[in-house]
């Protein structure tokens, strides 16, 4: 959580809100993630007009409208694809999507891996609250097997995404998951987000209190949450419990959980590595059922971050170097071609 | 034995073979070399839609029929003069595409025993030996054997390789046969293979054997010519049609000062849209092969959300699936142009064929009341001139185009007296920098044309935000009120209707200004109608021909044309779709003659449909 932002100081988070009436339902957990971005933009340096923020279709998609900045409200998924044309033909612009568990994991999925793979320097902001809500609670992709919802009278049979392994297999270079109920978490996971030079996926674990209330409950209320959420940080060893006295260990290629004292330090434990592809693909995969006695802790914080060129940094070298080469394009030549005859 | 000379006036060849034959690279070729006579000409490629279609058999013929002469050419004609068919399915393809007592020539070796069976020739049935051809001259030559043995010197070619080169000695002996020179040819196999070596000098061995077999071979008594063609004079060159819309794309984007943005899904027969535009990185242009038909629109609106011109390029499924995106486009009030480059539908139906198949959908096929321009190009040149057009309405009227082209003119060629950039008139287009309204920056604040100013990420004190919720007129905010939302439909078609003052007059393309018949038609009917009607009115018939570019909206005069006319006959390759929307517009009971064969209207045809009415 080293994220420091020092930007510039003459915006505040007030200049990033607009006169537009927020219509989220009271207590939806949209208000909290609003307000953890209008404080984390004036502080990234970047002009307020150079930042587009493009959405889909759901809940989390009205974002756009409270935001002082460019905005979009696209249409259903494919918030991902314009702002990949977008980033494309202007990269200088801080572009951050957002999105929702049905925008772009159902109805935008295939944009949202082809993204990742491509990795233009975008932000996506994945609001997941396990439900649609936008259409009034029907389950999403991320929804727990068995849940009993308007479109599933009798317990759904659909196996649900894991978010960050699929990211992960879409070859991603920055995979983070954070809550909407723990503000300075979510700012730093928001300031990583912007720092990194890539595609950024961000999930955020979001209570939509009318239609999954409680979804996330266990991994963000008090008395639970120092139990189920592993906060993860690069280097550190990693510790949970409600007295930090509890980490996970790898046991070979399988993490344990193990109880600290009796002879177990920090020493044995796993040391969190998020430049560490292949032990970013076992954290991904600490993604129990919490329901299951014996589940682990779910891990919060970068899961795994590297480098790889940008797409539209890519295209655009192309173009110099073709520039470069033969020279600035000529019309006139294009247009005459090589065979020409005359007709007099 | 001397050869004479016969000059001839008007030619046909079909190049027919199996599609791993090179039929299609032979007919380019003869082209090119015909078009730098300055004779004048058109040309029909038809292939099948499997790369390699079984071999040898009836659905792997591809063909290429070029037309050419001293006069104006305005189709690649109804029939063929001569037929070259490379193995016996391309015989039984094409001979009824053959005027009577035409010329076949004909590779024997493609008519061996496995290659009439393939061709579905009964047992025992050989074409070439029962008689069956006596109407027409029948040329036989032995192209493999004879290409076999041009190859000799060239030991590492494997026998598939040297085989492969058929196609450089029917080309040859072509070109012997219409006194052309080799030159373009060998400087075409220079440029492809310069690199290879033995294939370079390999290719050309075999193109020269193909020629000095005509001039050697005693059963050859006579050779052809075509002269020059009487087109206006200037400089000219051949093109295609999907080559002339990347051009005109290019231009467009060097005119307007704009960038160009291409985000595209492949698609046949608008893949070759694509392939050109990612070649000219030197102008700036960006191609984004996109994962999917909606991500290729949706990231063309990004872009020019951005200040691009933003294009996708598609065909028929392809357009279907935009749909939505072009919905937002059109709320947005964003330029964007959506190329459909049509095929034979529905569905995946006829991707090799042509059709006019797409107008309806273009009209009206989106949700809501989502009016949106409609242009369409009529000849493979005239894709550059009509795609400007294009771009120059949607960069000047914020809005998104649909562009239609269909598969006919896209392969075709034709000779192109080419613009310099000096002739291309300018497209103006200004994003705008500064507040609209006292201290405040309004985003559906309208000009006289109804348009709205374009506001690009990165200026600063504009910031605001769209999308596809209904707006409220000039504050551009989310608005669901019962009066707006009655006002901004209005307002949109009323946005796309004042494109008419913007736009040229309708002209007639030929004949009188009122008269019997009014020949009414878009796209690649252009040809057949004005040879047909150019032919009735030599028969001193009033027969006329309007060919519209802007469908939608329509000229403002054309009402007045279609009423100065007892018929208005609408020729289409559907099943009847511009029709509908003049009988909806007009009230006129026009008469439609329909062809849904995925190929073009003959002339015989049009004439013949022509004729029941005057
Ligand atoms: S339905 Fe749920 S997600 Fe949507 S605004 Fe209400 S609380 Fe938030």
């Amino acid at each position: 959580m080293s994220a420091i932002l020092n930007g510039n100081p003459t915006l505040t988070s007030k200049d990033f809100a607009t006169d537009q009436e927020v219509r989220w339902c009271p207590g939806c957990g949209d208000y909290s993630i609003l307000a953890q971005v209008q404080k984390i933009m004036p502080l990234m340096g970047v002009p307020k007009e150079d930042i587009v923020i493009i959405s889909g279709i759901g809940c989390s998609s009205r974002f756009p409208y409270y935001m002082n900045t460019y905005g979009m409200h696209s249409i259903h998924g494919r918030a991902t694809a314009v702002a990949s044309g977008l980033k494309a033909t202007r990269p200088e612009l801080s572009v951050w999507i957002v999105t929702g568990d049905g925008d772009s994991l159902s109805i935008g999925g295939n944009h949202t891996i082809h993204l990742l793979r491509r990795n233009l320097d975008v932000n996506i902001m994945l609001f997941n609250n396990q439900i649609y809500g936008l259409t009034k609670g029907q389950y999403s992709p991320t929804s727990e097997e068995h849940k009993i919802t308007k479109s599933t009278p009798f317990g759904s049979i659909d196996h649900p995404f894991n978010p960050l392994a699929l990211a992960l297999g879409a070859d991603a270079t920055f995979i983070a998951r954070s809550m909407d109920r723990d503000p300075k978490h979510l700012q730093a996971m928001l300031t990583r987000s912007h720092q990194h030079k890539g595609t950024s996926f961000l999930e955020i674990y979001q209570n939509c209190n009318i239609f999954n209330d409680g979804a996330f409950e266990i991994f963000t209320e008090k008395g639970s949450k120092l139990d189920e959420a592993l906060f993860i940080e690069q280097g550190k060893p990693m510790v949970f419990g409600k007295n930090q006295n509890k980490g996970i260990k790898l046991d070979g290629f399988k993490p344990v959980v193990v109880e600290l004292g009796d002879g177990v330090t920090h020493d044995d434990l796993w040391i969190h590595d998020e430049t560490d592809f292949y032990k970013a693909q076992l954290l991904v995969r600490m993604f129990d059922d919490p329901r299951i006695v014996g589940h682990f802790p779910r891990p919060f914080g970068v899961f795994y971050q590297t480098q790889r060129a940008c797409y539209e940094d890519v295209m655009e070298m192309q173009i110099q170097e073709a520039i470069a080469l033969k020279g600035k394009g000529n019309l006139d030549k294009l247009l005459r071609g090589n065979e020409v005859w005359e007709i007099v | 034995m001397d050869t004479k000379e016969i000059l001839l006036q008007d030619v046909v060849i079909k190049f027919a073979g199996d599609s791993g034959d090179g039929m299609q690279l032979t007919g380019q070729q003869f082209t090119n070399n015909t078009a730098m006579l300055g004779i004048d000409l058109a040309t029909f490629p038809d292939f099948p839609a499997e790369i390699r279609a079984p071999q040898g058999t009836v659905p792997g013929v591809s063909g290429f029929q070029v037309h050419f002469s001293s006069a104006k050419v305005y189709t690649p004609g109804d029939s063929c003069d001569v037929l070259v068919a490379m193995n016996a399915a391309a015989l039984k393809v094409n001979l009824k595409g053959l005027k009577p007592a035409g010329k076949i020539i004909v590779n024997i070796d493609g008519f061996d025993a496995k290659n009439l069976r393939l061709a579905n020739y009964p047992e025992g049935v050989h074409p070439l030996e029962d008689g069956s051809l006596d109407s027409y001259e029948v040329i036989k030559m032995d192209v493999t054997k004879m290409t076999r043995e041009a190859l000799k010197e060239f030991p590492e070619l494997g026998m598939k390789e040297k085989d492969r080169a058929k196609n450089m000695f029917v080309l040859g002996f072509i070109y012997w046969m219409y006194n052309r020179t080799l030159d373009n040819t060998i400087n075409f196999l220079t440029e492809k293979f310069g690199k290879k070596d033995v294939i370079l000098q390999s290719n050309i061995k075999v193109l020269k054997a193909g020629y000095h077999y005509g001039d050697t071979t005693e059963t050859f008594s006579a050779r052809y010519k075509v002269a020059k063609a009487k087109l206006p004079p200037g400089k000219y060159r051949s093109i295609m049609g999907n080559q002339a819309l990347s051009y005109g794309l290019v231009a467009a984007s060097q005119k307007s000062g704009l960038p160009l943005f291409l985000g595209s899904y492949p698609i046949t027969p608008a893949s070759d849209i694509l392939h050109d535009l990612s070649k000219y990185k030197t102008f700036g242009v960006r191609t984004f092969q996109a994962e999917d038909e909606i991500a290729a629109i949706t990231s063309a609106i990004g872009a020019s959300y951005g200040g691009s011109i933003g294009i996708t390029t598609t065909s028929g499924p392809g357009m279907a699936l935009k749909a939505e995106a072009m919905g937002l486009a059109v709320m947005m009030e964003i330029p964007l142009l959506i190329i459909n480059v049509q095929r034979g539908g529905p569905s995946t139906g006829l991707p090799t064929k042509t059709e006019q198949s797409d107008l309806l959908q273009a009209y009206y096929g989106r949700n809501g009341e989502c009016p949106m321009p409609v242009i369409a190009s009529s000849t493979p040149s005239d894709c550059f001139s009509a795609v400007y057009e294009a771009v120059r309405i949607a960069v000047q009227h914020m809005t998104p185009v649909i562009f239609l082209s269909d598969g006919y003119i896209a392969n075709g060629a034709e000779p192109w007296k080419f613009p310099t950039s000096a002739d291309l008139p300018e497209i103006k287009v200004e994003f705008i920098q500064e507040k609209n309204s006292g201290d405040k920056f309004l985003p559906y604040l309208r000009d006289e044309k109804l348009v709205r100013p374009w506001a690009i990420p990165g200026t600063p004190d504009l910031e605001n935000r769209v999308g596809g919720l209904e707006k409220q007129d000039v504050t551009g905010n989310v608005s669901y009120d019962a009066d707006n939302h009655q006002h901004m439909v209005k307002t949109r078609q009323a946005k796309v209707d004042m494109i008419a003052n913007y736009i040229p007059e309708q002209t007639l393309d030929s004949g009188p200004a009122t008269g019997k018949v009014l020949v009414l038609g878009w796209g690649s009917t252009y040809g057949v109608i004005k040879s047909s009607v150019l032919e009735l009115q030599a028969q001193g018939h009033a027969v006329s021909h309007a060919h519209l570019r802007y469908i939608r909206p329509f000229p403002m005069n054309l009402g007045e044309i279609l009423r100065n006319f007892d018929t208005v006959l609408i020729p289409e390759i559907n099943n009847g779709q511009l029709i509908k929307i003049i009988r909806d517009q007009y009230f006129v009971d026009a008469k439609g003659y329909n062809k849904i064969m995925g190929i073009p209207i003959t002339k015989m045809e049009l004439v013949d449909e022509i004729k029941k009415f005057i």
